[in-house]
């Protein structure tokens, strides 16, 4: 299982990510229909953004599955996230009154 | 996730965004990146295995926070008003520090013998040496922050990276601040409310305009010329900015949150505030040290209702510090460790991945089920707020009763005659301890001790009743406003030998 704090990029758009709470589901973590590699790694050039996964995520949001993992965008790209073909959803959160 | 992310997403989001504002300077959020690399790069070269900061704060802050964890190593910010002794003691608690000191506190800083550079020099370096990009491991420690120590040695809190980015991300949007966002900082850099205010309002996106040495005129003037929309205070500084604007009324109209922490609030101080700032959303935030600050806020809403209520269940709700932040779980427990019901005082656990519960050189005290317990003794209400009553080690023990200060003591501020008042055990021989109000009269008061026992008497049992009456012109605090009771009871005793 994928590490938590691991950062991962998308091979097909500007996308990155950081894992903070891990989950068997991110294994197969994607961003624009292709699977994500972690900051470093080699990504294959041949790879392309697929039209069906392509609305894009927000810089700064957290995204969640259904079992609990989560991710949060750290540069923002054209890709949708998803784990397999099921887009991972923005985790609301209610707005605090600024404290500090 | 290391901190340094939340200052690269930052500067990645906008770099171009104003971001410290302080004493003259102002630098963007790209700028305070570019310092940090090369603050970075000084660490480095310098081979420290820690950082640590002796001055007032401002800008010096939230640069070296960033240059540290970039350079992947721990950041201490120390208390500038301790004695070289005392600041000599904690330095050597640190491992190999590279201590950065403010001018003025040159002599002291360089008398001690530690490895030290000014922060002018520190700047000068950063600017133009090479820069540094290390990667901290999210579980390594962040920052080491010193607790006050008012009844014993102060202990070393370990706060690592998972903690304070869990506490940021947990309570805050990225980007979420307005454009014309600011908030006015002027908590001390040593204390955890400085470190957090650095992280959460960078993440936020809100301008950090410091006012570093704390003074109501100047504050209220930064509200207005800095169009500050947030600001933080602790309770002293609130006492003095309500007795500011009662001589001089100023309008604040860009000022939308006022939070106020650090140490417990008087309800007629809050409700003289509420009344003269109506247009301003108050926020009364709870945390410790050990939990990366804030666990949780009693929020503008919450005040006006309570504010309003004619409800005892609600109004009561004003004294209250809120409810927990999301990712925080809260437990009140009995002497027997099982876990109480509402109403029902006991001490807090409260469990969550902001909360660090580790010191240096003693290890994790957090119980095998990650629960830290706090020393605070509170009570949760039906609807989960949460009310504090006080440090488990203040509780007076009178012919075998427990009592704690703050149930007298609350009683006591409301005497229109008292200003503030600390309520102490003092050691004697046929009760164990005695109650003694140490009382602060309110401007041209003459309070009869008599009266004001009278008036505890009217409220609470007559066990709770204080035996003695003294008077002070103030108490003695720290600079985040906690009573130091130790103080009193030591002076009290002093005097009873002396009699």
């Amino acid at each position: 299982m994928i590490k938590t704090g691991t950062r991962l990029k998308s091979q097909v758009c500007d996308t990155e990510v950081i894992v903070i709470k891990t989950g068997d589901g991110l294994d197969d973590l994607r961003a624009g229909g292709v699977v994500m590699r972690e900051i470093g790694a080699d990504t294959a050039s041949d790879a392309a953004l697929d039209a069906n996964f392509s609305d894009g995520n927000v810089m700064g949001k957290r995204y969640v599955d259904e079992t609990g993992a989560e991710v949060l965008v750290t540069k923002a790209g054209a890709g949708t996230l998803s784990i397999g073909d099921t887009p991972l959803s923005v985790k609301e959160a209610k707005p605090l009154p600024a404290s500090d | 996730m290391s901190i340094s992310l939340l200052l690269e997403m930052a500067s990645s989001g906008d770099p171009d965004r104003k971001c410290v504002v302080s004493n003259g300077t102002r630098l963007t959020v790209g700028e305070l990146s570019t310092l940090v690399d090369g603050g970075a790069g000084v660490i480095t070269a310098a081979g420290a295995g820690s950082v640590a900061y002796v001055g007032p704060g401002g800008v010096m802050l939230p640069l070296l926070i960033f240059s540290s964890a970039r350079a992947a190593r721990p950041f201490t910010p120390l208390n500038y008003r301790l004695s070289a002794e005392g600041l000599h003691e904690l330095t050597a608690r640190l491992p190999e520090p590279l201590v950065v000191f403010d001018d003025d506190y040159r002599d002291m800083v360089e008398g001690i013998g530690v490895k030290s550079v000014s922060a002018a020099d520190f700047v000068a370096a950063a600017r133009s040496g090479e820069p540094a990009a290390e990667f901290a491991d999210p579980d390594d420690v962040a920052i080491v922050l010193f607790t006050s120590g008012t009844t014993s040695r102060p202990k070393a809190v370990e706060l690592s990276h998972n903690n304070l980015t869990s506490y940021v991300m947990g309570t805050v949007e990225f980007a979420s601040a307005e454009p014309s966002d600011a908030v006015l900082i002027c908590v001390p850099p040593y204390h955890i409310a400085g470190v957090s205010a650095a992280l959460s309002n960078l993440y936020a996106g809100r301008k950090m305009v410091y006012l570093t040495q704390f003074d109501a005129e100047e504050w209220i003037r930064l509200v207005r010329d800095e169009g500050v929309t947030a600001a933080t205070v602790v309770p002293t500084m609130l006492d003095r900015i309500v007795s500011e604007l009662q001589k001089h009324p100023t309008a604040l109209p860009t000022l939308r949150t006022l939070a106020y922490g650090g140490s417990k609030v008087a309800l007629p101080l809050v409700r003289k505030a509420l009344e003269l700032m109506p247009d301003v959303g108050f926020v009364n935030a709870y945390g410790l040290t050990e939990t990366s600050s804030t666990i949780a806020v009693l929020t503008p809403e919450d005040h006006r209702i309570a504010h309003g209520a004619t409800d005892e269940a609600l109004s009561r709700r004003l004294g209250s510090v809120g409810r927990p932040v999301p990712g925080i779980e809260v437990q009140i427990r009995g002497d027997d460790g099982t876990v109480l019901g509402p109403d029902q005082p006991g001490e807090l656990y409260v469990r969550g991945d902001q909360v660090s519960g580790k010191y240096a050189e003693i290890g994790s005290v957090l119980d095998a089920d990650g629960w830290f317990p706090t020393k605070d003794v509170a009570a949760l209400d039906s609807a989960g707020y949460l009310f504090i009553v006080g440090r488990s080690d203040d509780t007076i023990i009178r012919g075998g009763e427990n009592i704690a200060p703050a149930e007298v003591e609350d009683v006591l501020v409301e005497h229109p005659s008292v200003r503030d008042v600390a309520v102490v055990g003092v050691e004697d021989a046929e009760w164990g301890q005695i109650i003694v109000a140490v009382v602060v009269p309110a401007d041209d008061a003459e309070p009869d001790p008599e009266e004001l026992r009278a008036h505890v008497r009217r409220s609470l049992r007559g066990s709770r009743t204080p035996d003695r009456v003294v008077f002070r012109d103030v108490l003695p605090t720290t600079p985040t406003g906690k009573v130091l009771r130790r103080d009193l009871v030591d002076e009290l005793l002093e005097k009873k030998g002396q009699s």
